[in-house]
């Protein structure tokens, strides 16, 4: 081998070498020459929009608490409830804070022996920037971007003012937002200090706060059972028989009756599922017992069954109460398609129902189908 | 061997004491005796031991099956429909933010099939046109790299991949349990968790072509195209030593719709809610993001009433998949104990299986591969006499890291965490051959 095609050949290894390994800048543009291009600014402003603990990111703007209960009644009410305590679906926003709490940036709710039953948005949030960001981003929930910069400010000067972080006839914006920021109820109340983040960033620490036990032998003198699933829960998820494999060393258990005394060897017959075609019978006739199942798809996709129940009130009337009030009148089809687009309030209460983006088809398939079929 | 074919002798079917009357002379019983032999040797087709499944030659066998292509993308077994990916009931009220858990009591190896995949979507998922799908990068502020760029899905597929197999866990995955028992089967208790072979491109390539500036950009927010615009910060540590993946591939196809087709990010042993899907933008920046997901929701309270925050890593964890909850055994004898170990921290070293409910441990067998952040396969013998039973299993990390027991854990995090419950399961065996869901 010559000097040169040594060299050559040393050349090549330390190209390769690099290639596998790590790039500069200037070598990635290189290799990969072709791949991606520079992004306009006009790109850059239409998607980074989220804002940072420090507020970097944070658009110019205004909202007050009054123009905050506009927007909070028209669009987030229906979910999040008047005064942000909720429906029983979705998480408290507002309440467990107290006047105290603001001054120590600790939430005495969250503390040992506190009986707080749910932890509210306000009670975890230590940054002011997370709420403003995330209704920016994702809120209302079926429309999410859809708010005006004002109306993101609104809303969250509503939310702390339900918390009472700021009064009444308090206007939130760019110039006070780090003066709220001071005085949220918990804002001393998180910490890094742990082991689970994979990097050295915050301090933290590499050793695991819990560690188990490697013993082999005579671990534990007695063995006590201190839970277990009631035999009322036995079949609060279904037919268990129905959910695990027809062969094998196991069978699903039958939860559709009580566990038996003992043990039945061999006794597959009562625990085998039945054959496909069966199954497909039994998933019918079901499917015709559940009121709703044919336009099942199309409540779910519009998340009608957050705020409306088959039978019994949620936050608005059950879809069986709507049928009951209006299956006699001559125009129900029609009135109801044109509810279900446009939205109401005060008929059923005071709890408004925003419009809902589906096509006239399907408001006129769901009104149809409120009117005609619905039979629980 | 030629025993096998010889016939036996008619002497095999007499008594002692009628070879004996035989020998005295008596021969008239032996024509009546062999007789009889040769009727119970004809009957034996038919007899009611014999298996029909074995004796009635099915359709399948006498018959035509079907022909190639009858389904251009298939589909397991009619049998197999009882594997689903089902809803906790009760657990959420509206299905777009949701969790759909996966039948591990079913599952073999370590790859889960893709649509049984494990869900959680927070505001509705999509079935993205990857024609109009866009990656962007850049910076909290211009000075943190030299050019924000934007890609296509063409661009990023034509780029020097890697495959990488991984596990995925939700940071809520057992969290019903905390507190005490909630649910009844593995599906429920351990089903926020799956595993696949994952195709991408090293996030680190694409900030090396915009030109970032790693001394100052220690951190990546990863943001969502979906509604909900999922956002996540991920240490820039992991992104320069190559772990973390902008992913179109799973297993061998494109990324499921429900796993955020056409692209989403790659993070391993990190929880799921970091693995944004519909991955639209990646900002690098000096400082963490505190997002919704990082400051309302995926924080751990601990008993002085501190959240832990940024809480990431899947810590070491284990689960006996079957026998488990929901299951009865269909006889006494031999049985095969098999489940699942993992850890966010690198590979599985050790696994220990007790059916005693932890008074006595053995090593269980580890099922290869054993890879790191990955889920590995394991199993134990066990022998059922009748009586009742309490399995376990319980994980050992290469860091070290054991897998605590309720009890071990619970004196340091008390219950109400909601997130990162590892404790070791068990499984009551009772003497009916069902298995139930308990905490000692």
């Amino acid at each position: 081998m010559s000097s040169f095609s040594r060299l050559h050949s040393a050349l090549i290894l330390a190209l390769s070498i690099s290639a596998g390994g790590a790039y500069a800048s200037g070598q990635a543009v290189e290799r990969y020459s072709g791949i991606g291009r520079p992004a306009t600014s006009a790109e850059v402003g239409a998607w980074d929009i989220d804002v940072r603990p420090d507020f970097k990111g944070l658009p110019k703007g205004r909202g007050s608490v009054r123009q905050g209960e506009v927007v909070w009644e028209s669009k987030c009410a229906s979910c999040h409830g008047t005064f942000g305590e909720s429906s029983d679906i979705f998480t408290p926003i507002a309440g467990g804070t107290t006047a105290e709490d603001i001054k120590t940036g600790r939430v005495a709710s969250l503390m040992p022996g506190a009986n707080q039953p749910q932890r509210t948005a306000l009670m975890k949030m230590a940054t002011l920037s997370t709420l403003w960001d995330y209704i920016n981003r994702a809120m209302p929930w079926n429309a999410p971007k859809s708010l005006s910069t004002d109306e993101v400010y609104a809303a969250t000067a509503y939310i702390l003012n339900l918390g009472g972080i700021v009064p009444a006839d308090f206007t939130l914006s760019d110039a006070n937002i780090r003066e709220v920021q001071e005085r949220l109820p918990n804002r001393k109340g998180t910490t890094t200090a742990h082991a689970m983040w994979p990097g050295t960033e915050f301090g933290g620490t590499r050793k695991p706060d819990v560690q188990g036990s490697t013993c082999m032998r005579d671990c534990r003198k007695e063995v006590v059972v201190k839970s277990f699933l009631p035999d009322y829960a036995r079949n609060a998820h279904g037919q268990l028989a129905e959910q695990t494999r027809v062969v094998g060393g196991t069978r699903g258990a039958d939860t559709n009756r009580p566990a038996p005394e003992s043990f039945r060897p061999n006794n597959i017959q009562a625990l085998s599922s039945p054959a496909p075609a069966a199954i497909k019978n039994i998933a019918s006739a079901a499917a015709r017992e559940t009121p709703g199942t044919s336009v099942m798809p199309l409540l779910q996709k519009n998340a009608c069954i957050g705020c409306h129940a088959m039978d019994g009130k949620l936050v608005g009337p059950s879809f069986k109460d709507v049928a009951g009030k209006y299956k006699d009148r001559a125009d129900a089809v029609n009135y109801l398609a044109g509810k279900i687009k446009g939205g109401g309030q005060g008929v059923w209460g005071s709890m408004p129902m925003p419009p809902q983006a589906l096509s006239d088809a399907e408001a006129a398939q769901l009104a149809q189908w409120l009117v005609r079929d619905f039979s629980p | 061997m030629l025993s096998r074919f010889i016939q036996r002798a008619p002497e095999n079917f007499l008594s002692t004491d009628q070879i004996r009357e035989v020998r005295a002379g008596r021969r008239g019983f032996l024509s009546g005796a062999v007789a009889a032999a040769a009727g119970a040797m004809a009957a034996s087709r038919a007899l009611a031991s014999d298996d029909p499944a074995i004796m009635n030659l099915p359709a399948h066998s006498k018959g035509l099956g079907q022909p190639v292509a009858a389904r251009g993308y298939g589909l397991p077994s009619e049998w197999e429909k009882n594997l689903q990916r089902r809803e906790s009931p009760g657990l959420t009220r509206v299905p777009q933010s949701s969790v759909s858990f996966c039948p591990l009591q079913g599952l073999f190896g370590i790859i889960t099939p893709s649509g049984l995949h494990f869900e959680r979507h927070h505001q509705g998922w999509w079935d993205i046109d990857p024609s109009k799908h866009r990656l962007m990068v850049n910076g909290s502020d211009n000075t943190l790299l030299k050019r924000a760029m934007v890609f296509s899905m063409d661009e990023l597929m034509r780029l020097p991949s890697v495959s990488r197999m991984h596990f995925i866990e939700c940071g809520a995955n057992t969290g019903m349990e905390w507190g005490n028992v909630a649910v009844p089967t593995v599906q429920y208790t351990h089903g926020m968790l799956s595993c696949s072979e994952f195709t991408g491109v090293p996030l680190r390539s694409l900030l090396e072509l915009c030109g970032v500036d790693f001394k100052r950009a220690k951190f990546v927010l990863a943001e969502g195209a979906d509604g909900s615009g999922m956002t996540r910060t991920i240490p820039m540590g992991m992104v320069m030593d190559g772990q973390v993946l902008v992913a179109y591939g799973q297993n061998g196809e494109m990324l499921r719709p429900e796993n955020g087709y056409p692209l989403r990010l790659v993070v391993p042993g990190v929880q799921g809610v970091s693995w944004v899907k519909y991955l639209r933008r990646i900002e690098v920046g000096d400082m963490a993001y505190a997002t919704k997901d990082e400051s309302i929701h995926y924080m751990d309270l601990m008993p002085d009433g501190l959240h832990r925050q940024y809480t990431s890593i899947q810590e070491v964890k284990s689960v006996v998949t079957s026998p488990s909850g929901g299951q009865v055994l269909l006889a006494k004898g031999f049985h095969t104990i098999t489940g699942l170990a993992w850890s966010g921290r690198g590979k599985i070293r050790r696994v220990d299986v007790s059916v005693d409910g932890g008074k006595n441990w053995k090593p269980a067998r580890l099922e290869g591969p054993v890879l790191s952040k990955c889920l590995t396969r394991f199993n134990a013998d066990f022998v059922w006499d009748g009586k009742p039973a309490f399995f376990q299993s319980r994980a050992v990390d290469e860091s070290g890291h054991v897998q605590p027991t309720y009890g071990e854990l619970r004196r340091v995090r008390a219950s109400r965490s909601i997130y990162h419950n590892n404790a070791v399961q068990t499984w009551a065996l009772g003497e009916n051959g069902e298995v139930t869901n308990v905490q000692l």
